[in-house]
């Protein structure tokens, strides 16, 4: 029961606009550091350009998906109208001017920090502001998540809260935490340094702040490609899904593990202690555990539908599931994308084999393939699945939808695996110029050929995306029934309170985040010795 | 769906996450702060806190008494980029009296048909920095560590100030056609050699850096071996010797005909 339409709708083609255009961004990055470029441009709009494709793509697509993706689950798994449109509405202007706001100065070259900002590069105080407000926007959707499911417990305190919605509950309450420590370094460490009222930063206190954020953001960009397996996937192929117990306990564990772990994003700096590094690394080993429990339990749904569908044999059933469905294609290709990258994960993750690949091109290989991978790949399916119930009008081009689906897959790994080549080779990431005429360099000219062919196919799918949704909104109008989420083989009657609320869960998180940060926070905060002078980006033009 | 309370140890469902979440815990932290700094010999802790400390990252301060002081003199000379750039009339004017005995290695117009190294237009800063570091031992020569021990600070300014001051002039063996070698122009990004061009003139040139135009491709091999065997020290930073240890033989023969060729 789909009632804030609107909203929903608002929520992602804002999210799809600033994707499209931060692809375009993308496409022109691969082009113009590869050896097609002739070097006739100016390295700075390089810079400027990473800045806006990254804050773009990192924080406000995968935020605004999020978001939208949350009140469609709530309207629909709660099956009641949206507590707080207003404030929803409130949340999304403020997402939206955040984002002008931010990309107003790094249009002008006047923020060119790139999206990790990078102390103690510091640049116009507009860009944090507008970041600032991007994540204010979101956390009141996080509230009224939590306010939504509260409320829908007290009414129907005997039933189970839908998979759907806890696990979207999860994701909000996992925001909300892992976004306090980008917070803490915009509010507390940049923003007086850009305003002028400090002009040294603890450039080492910063990045522990930022990698607070950087770990777990990444699972709250998961989340809802998460969801789309567990809960849109199994009915999507008519089948059922293989245990919801499993699947809330993998979303806890997420809330758990995904928080205490992001020192190993700061393997190679020499502010955290090596004992704290190692801590995080055992916690890191853990956050494996929710995804294989997932392909565990996804391939098993696959398995329950197709020999719904009469699959039979111990591999034929493979071939009884329904791939002309973009439902059941996205989701293969997605997990395809997600073992390759959960491999480079697992080297990124081992203290010495990182330290080959650290700041290389390896790291953005990683993370394209599994975020722009594995990841984007779900959002474009939850579109294709949710958007007839937006729209009232029947998407009907399921030959584009696959050929768009199979053309981000392919551009993906056309562009990723070179990507993660040149990065063993030692290419350094975030750099505008490459001399490929050096004989020490020129091998990796074609590898870099090889990715930018790969954007530009990339470019190529999220134009076929964008024109499938557009094409949707000029359709006939045809009622798509109530929306409805994969229904678990054994329903649960009763569920234990512990897999039915997160107060435990997130006692857990705040407290391991404690015991892993705490020290090394305090031990920064406390020595003075660890300022730096400021480096003001764009200053002097 | 009540049935036990949930923050109670006797819901199975906190005991064990609470349990389990602790266990792991403490196990990290003991093996992370205690047992593997322990194992490392190399990190010479006195003990348990001190692995602690160690591992959590307190901030020790290293005394100075303790580092070890090389058995050889390194060089005293600061070098900035504007060093000895302002020639001075009367300097020069007494460099080119003091000169007079340099003549008979050097030349007299600062260009020595012996192999020395040629004086004439190299820039004052080197000439100085090397006649110091000859007078303080930081390089020692038989013949020029005598001359340099009973020069002055200011005779050695203006020496410095005098060669600066002659032109250069080219060698016998002058010949354009000769094409740089591939570590004069590109180095040897794969064993961190940077371009000799980059310090030495042909690209840039680096305070510091001899110009190398027409020296003898006798003197230039010899120093370069000197460097790459370490009995010449007096480079800062070992920026030399860094270099000259990753070149192989054909590299230094190829950049000292190189540079004999060159004006
Ligand atoms: C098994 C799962 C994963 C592991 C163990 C892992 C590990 C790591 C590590 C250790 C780094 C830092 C490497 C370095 O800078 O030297 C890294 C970078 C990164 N990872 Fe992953 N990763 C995993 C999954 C993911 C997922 C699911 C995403 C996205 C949704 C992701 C996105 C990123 C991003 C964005 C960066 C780079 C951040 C930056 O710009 O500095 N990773 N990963
Ligand atoms: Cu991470």
């Amino acid at each position: 029961m789909l009632t804030n339409k609107r909203l929903i709708l608002a929520h992602f083609w804002l999210a799809f606009i600033v994707f499209g255009a931060a692809l375009v961004l993308g496409a022109w990055q691969m082009f113009v550091r590869s050896p097609l470029n002739a070097w006739h441009f100016n390295p700075e709009f390089y810079y400027r350009s990473v800045t806006a494709h990254g804050s773009a793509m990192g924080y406000v697509f995968p935020t605004l998906v999020a978001m939208g993706f949350g009140y469609a689950i709530t309207e629909s798994a709660l099956e009641k109208p949206l507590i707080g449109r207003r404030w929803a509405w409130a949340g999304f202007f403020l997402v939206a001017i955040g984002a002008v706001v931010a990309m107003i100065p790094v249009s002008l070259g006047l923020a060119s920090v790139l999206y990790t900002f990078y102390p103690p590069m510091v640049g116009n105080p507009f860009y944090y502001i507008g970041v600032v407000m991007v994540v204010v926007g979101s956390w009141i959707w996080v509230a009224l998540m939590s306010i939504n499911m509260a409320i829908w417990k007290r009414e129907n305190p005997d039933k189970p809260v839908p998979l759907a919605m806890f696990a979207n509950v999860a994701g909000s309450y996992l925001w909300g935490w892992t976004a306090v420590g980008a917070a803490l370094e915009i509010i507390f460490q940049i923003l007086p340094v850009a305003l002028g009222l400090r002009s040294t930063i603890d450039a080492g206190l910063a990045r522990v702040f930022f990698s607070w954020t950087l770990h777990a953001i990444v699972y709250f960009w998961l989340i809802p490609t998460y969801i789309a397996y567990y809960t849109i996937f199994p009915r999507a192929i008519g089948g059922r899904l293989y245990s919801d117990a499993m699947a809330r306990i993998s979303f806890i564990l997420f809330v758990v593990v995904a928080m205490p772990i992001g020192v190993h994003h700061l393997f190679a700096d020499p502010q955290v202690g090596a004992g704290f590094k190692f801590m995080h690394s055992v916690f890191t080993g853990l956050v494996a555990l929710p995804t294989l429990l997932t392909v565990f339990t996804i391939c098993a749904s696959a398995e329950i539908a197709s020999r719904l569908r009469g699959g039979h044999g111990a591999f034929g059933w493979i071939t009884a599931l329904p791939w002309q469905n973009p439902i059941m294609l996205a989701t293969a290709l997605s997990l395809v994308m997600l073992g390759f990258g959960g491999a480079g994960g697992l080297i990124n993750m081992s203290y010495q084999l990182d330290a080959s690949i650290h700041n290389t091109q390896w790291i953005t290989g990683h993370f394209h393939l599994i975020f722009g991978g594995a990841i984007v790949i779900m959002y474009f399916a939850i579109a294709y699945d949710l958007w007839p119930h937006l729209t009232g009008r029947a998407l009907e081009s399921f030959g584009l939808m696959r050929t768009q689906l199979w053309l981000w897959f392919i551009g993906m790994i056309v562009t990723t695996f070179p990507w993660h080549y040149v990065g063993i080779l030692g290419m350094p990431r975030r750099m505008a110029f490459y001399d490929y005429a050096n004989p020490a360099i020129s091998p990796q000219a074609f590898s870099v050929v090889m990715s930018a062919v790969g954007g530009f196919i990339l470019l190529l799918s999220g134009a076929l995306f964008l024109t499938v949704l557009i094409r949707g909104q000029w359709a006939d109008n045809s009622e798509a029934g109530s929306y409805r989420f994969a229904i678990p083989l054994h329903m649960p009657a009763r569920i234990p309170a512990a897999l039915n609320s997160f107060g435990l869960w997130l006692a857990l998180m705040i407290g391991l985040t404690v015991v892993n940060y705490g020290y090394p926070i305090a031990q920064l905060m406390v020595l003075k010795e660890t300022n730096v002078p400021a480096v003001y980006v764009g200053a002097g033009r | 769906m009540s049935e036990q309370p949930l923050f109670s140890f006797r819901n199975s469902w906190f005991a064990t996450s609470v349990g389990v979440t602790a266990a792991i815990a403490v196990l990290a932290a003991l093996a992370g702060l205690i047992w593997l700094p322990l194992a490392q010999p190399d990190l010479k802790l006195s003990g348990i806190w001190d692995a602690i400390c160690s591992a959590a990252g307190v901030p020790r301060v290293s005394s100075q008494g303790n580092a070890i002081q090389p058995d050889f003199k390194t060089s005293n000379v600061v070098m900035t980029s504007e060093m000895l750039t302002k020639p001075n009339q009367v300097s020069i004017g007494r460099g080119a009296t003091l000169a007079q005995r340099c003549a008979i290695c050097h030349g007299p117009q600062g260009v020595s048909d012996a192999n020395s190294p040629n004086l004439a237009g190299q820039f004052a800063a080197v000439t100085y920095k090397e006649l110091n570091d000859f007078k303080t031992g930081a390089r020692v020569n038989v013949v020029m560590s005598p001359f340099a021990a009973t020069m002055s600070d200011q005779d050695m300014l203006d020496v410095a100030a005098y060669y600066a001051y002659l032109p250069r002039v080219p060698s016998n063996n002058l010949d354009p056609k000769v094409a740089a070698p591939a570590i004069v122009t590109i180095g040897a990004p794969m064993r961190n050699v940077p371009p000799c061009g980059a310090c030495h003139g042909d690209i840039d040139n680096k305070a510091g850096s001899p110009w190398l135009g027409g020296q003898s491709a006798v003197y230039i091999k010899a120093q370069l071996h000197a460097f790459a065997s370490g009995s010449r020290r007096n480079d800062i930073s070992q920026q030399m010797r860094n270099i000259a240890r990753q070149m192989t033989s054909e590299e230094i023969d190829q950049v000292a005909h190189y540079y004999e060729a060159q004006p």
